[in-house]
């Protein structure tokens, strides 16, 4: 079957790509700007067609223990939210890493501290990147930069999640949710019949009991499997790193930007090579595993990186520990809901070449 | 080609309707398109504006500051966007409601009066569609048959009987619509 083309949000992209991923079942609870997800699950009622269970809880709380439950027993299964939300299922989402099971988690950020406001904004890659819940844990961050990556990064993400046996966070934000852009949807998957070894779903005779826990009381045997992540996350670091080069062959100056800020700086690159500014863009397009080796690699032939963020500047951290000095490091960034322009982006780097803080 | 348009005016006009069905009729003429609401609000009520890019390249950034084409729908959004029509670009407004009209001297400025049309034609709700029909004499970036068609995938299958009406308005529109300021 060949893909269909569609005009979408990406909110709508996501739950439609949920669909066809075969998913297995989704549960979350609306807060805006992500209720056309749970709202397109919805009306869709895919329960009828391919057995996806949807479900709205009482609460994010409720929708995220629904997701540890269904991971469990080895289902494909997901919640979205957006900020707020998303910090009520912290809970939720340690004890899954801590029993390492898969799901997606998208989250579509609007700004924050607290209630914040309902504009798009990039403030909880800290959240995201860094924690979130407490102990030792990464989830896998993936960083959608247009409606098409909203749709592709369902199945990417379930695919992840599963081959590491780990949380899969999709980090979009609020004008990526809401905006409409042509998608290619891939055609449906069968959702699948097969139970991975490690689900609990009955104990048969023939083995033994399969437990899920996040819990170990011995300290020995809890660092043990603190190394086994470690492990893991060493092997996620090596072999999932992904990001995308613009203009970056020639560039003297480098943007690094991920999401609806990536789309900025790409209008940026143009209108600075338009000015005989060589400027080019680093998108990192996973945050967890951040791209650490070619931000360093580039640090060799730039004179400067920018960052820009929808942020007081979380990212630009990340940025500074993979050039771990070699070139000056700067921060951009609006916050509050609001979305630098192109511009205004342009602006600032022809501060920070002239010398400017 | 790429046209980068600005759509603003009063929450429950049709702006981002109009946008909508902008986005489609691109899709259908094999265009990359992108259709960026203010939302959340806004949407009930207050204003409402939307940026449209139609381009026969990959779009960059969907959110951008300056226009080819802002289309303004009432006195609040020409006062926050005549000034970021692009020069030498095209500002198409209704004067309905309008006690300042626009100033600007370095772009080109078109009224299309589709609040007092659509009353006379008694068909208040197809006012978005005199607005862009009006548009698409002025910039026929998309042809009327692909928009007749982009309607028709926007619209509910239950709203299809009112197409007639809508296509009426669209070409009223083109009549309508008048230079005040060619640049």
């Amino acid at each position: 079957m060949e893909k269909e083309l569609r005009l979408m949000k990406g909110n709508e992209a996501v739950a439609e790509a949920a669909i066809r991923a075969g998913a297995d079942g989704y549960f979350g609870y609306p807060i805006t700007p992500q209720s056309e997800i749970i709202e397109y699950l919805m009306e869709a009622n895919p329960y009828e067609t391919t057995g996806m269970v949807v479900l709205q809880a009482e609460s994010e709380v409720a929708a995220i223990n629904m997701v540890y439950g269904g991971a469990g027993c080895g289902k494909k299964v997901m919640t979205t939210s957006s900020s707020p939300g998303i910090s009520l299922k912290q809970e939720g989402i340690t004890y899954i890493a801590g029993a390492e099971l898969p799901c997606l988690i998208v989250n579509v950020v609007r700004g924050g501290p607290g209630l914040g406001t309902i504009q798009p904004a990039q403030s909880d890659y800290f959240q995201a990147v860094k924690g979130g819940g407490h102990g030792d844990y990464h989830l896998i961050v993936l960083a959608p930069a247009s409606v098409q990556e909203m749709a592709d990064f369902v199945d990417l993400g379930f695919e992840l999640a599963f081959r590491y046996r780990n949380p899969v966070m999709m980090l979009s934000d609020g004008a990526i949710g809401q905006m409409m852009e042509k998608v290619w949807l891939s055609p449906p998957k069968e959702r699948s019949r097969t139970v991975p070894d490690w689900a609990t779903t009955g104990k048969p005779p023939t083995r033994e009991r399969n437990i899920i826990t996040s819990l170990e009381l011995d300290p020995n045997r809890q660092e043990i499997f603190n190394e086994k992540l470690v492990v893991k996350y060493n092997e996620i670091k090596e072999k999932e790193v992904r990001f995308e080069e613009f203009q970056c062959a020639d560039a003297e100056y480098l943007f690094v930007a991920y999401g609806t800020s990536a789309r900025v700086c790409q209008k940026a690159v143009e209108l600075a090579r338009n000015q005989g500014i060589k400027a080019g863009l680093l998108r990192p397009i996973t945050l967890f595993p951040y791209p650490s080796k070619q931000l360093n690699k580039l640090a060799d032939q730039v004179r400067l990186m920018l960052s820009v963020e929808m942020s007081a500047g979380q990212m630009v951290e990340d940025v500074m520990l993979s050039v771990n000095g070699k070139v000056p490091v700067y921060h951009y960034g609006r916050m509050g809901g609001m979305i630098p322009t192109p511009d205004e982006v342009v602006e600032n780097l022809k501060e920070r070449i002239k010398g400017g803080r | 080609m790429t046209e980068e348009i600005l759509i603003a005016g009063f929450g429950g006009q049709g702006v981002l309707s109009m946008g909508k069905i902008m986005a489609y009729s691109g899709v259908i003429q094999d265009m990359e398109v992108s259709w960026m609401p203010s939302y959340g609000p806004e949407m009930r009520g207050g204003t409402a504006n939307v940026i449209v890019i139609l381009s026969s390249e990959r779009i960059s950034s969907p959110i951008i500051r300056h226009f080819d084409t802002a289309i303004i729908l009432n006195q609040q959004s020409l006062d926050k966007f005549e000034q970021s029509v692009k020069p030498g670009g095209v500002l198409i407004y209704d004067g309905n409601g309008i006690t300042r009209h626009p100033e600007r001297k370095d772009i080109s400025i078109y009224r299309v009066d589709a609040a007092e049309e659509a009353s006379k034609m008694n068909s208040p709700k197809t006012f978005n569609m005199i607005v862009l029909g009006g548009f698409l004499k002025v910039k026929p970036v998309l042809t009327m048959e692909n928009v007749i068609k982009g309607l028709k995938k926007s619209l509910p299958e239950r709203y299809h009987k009112l197409i007639p009406e809508n296509e009426k308005s669209l070409l009223r529109g083109e009549e309508i619509i008048k230079e005040i300021q060619k640049f």
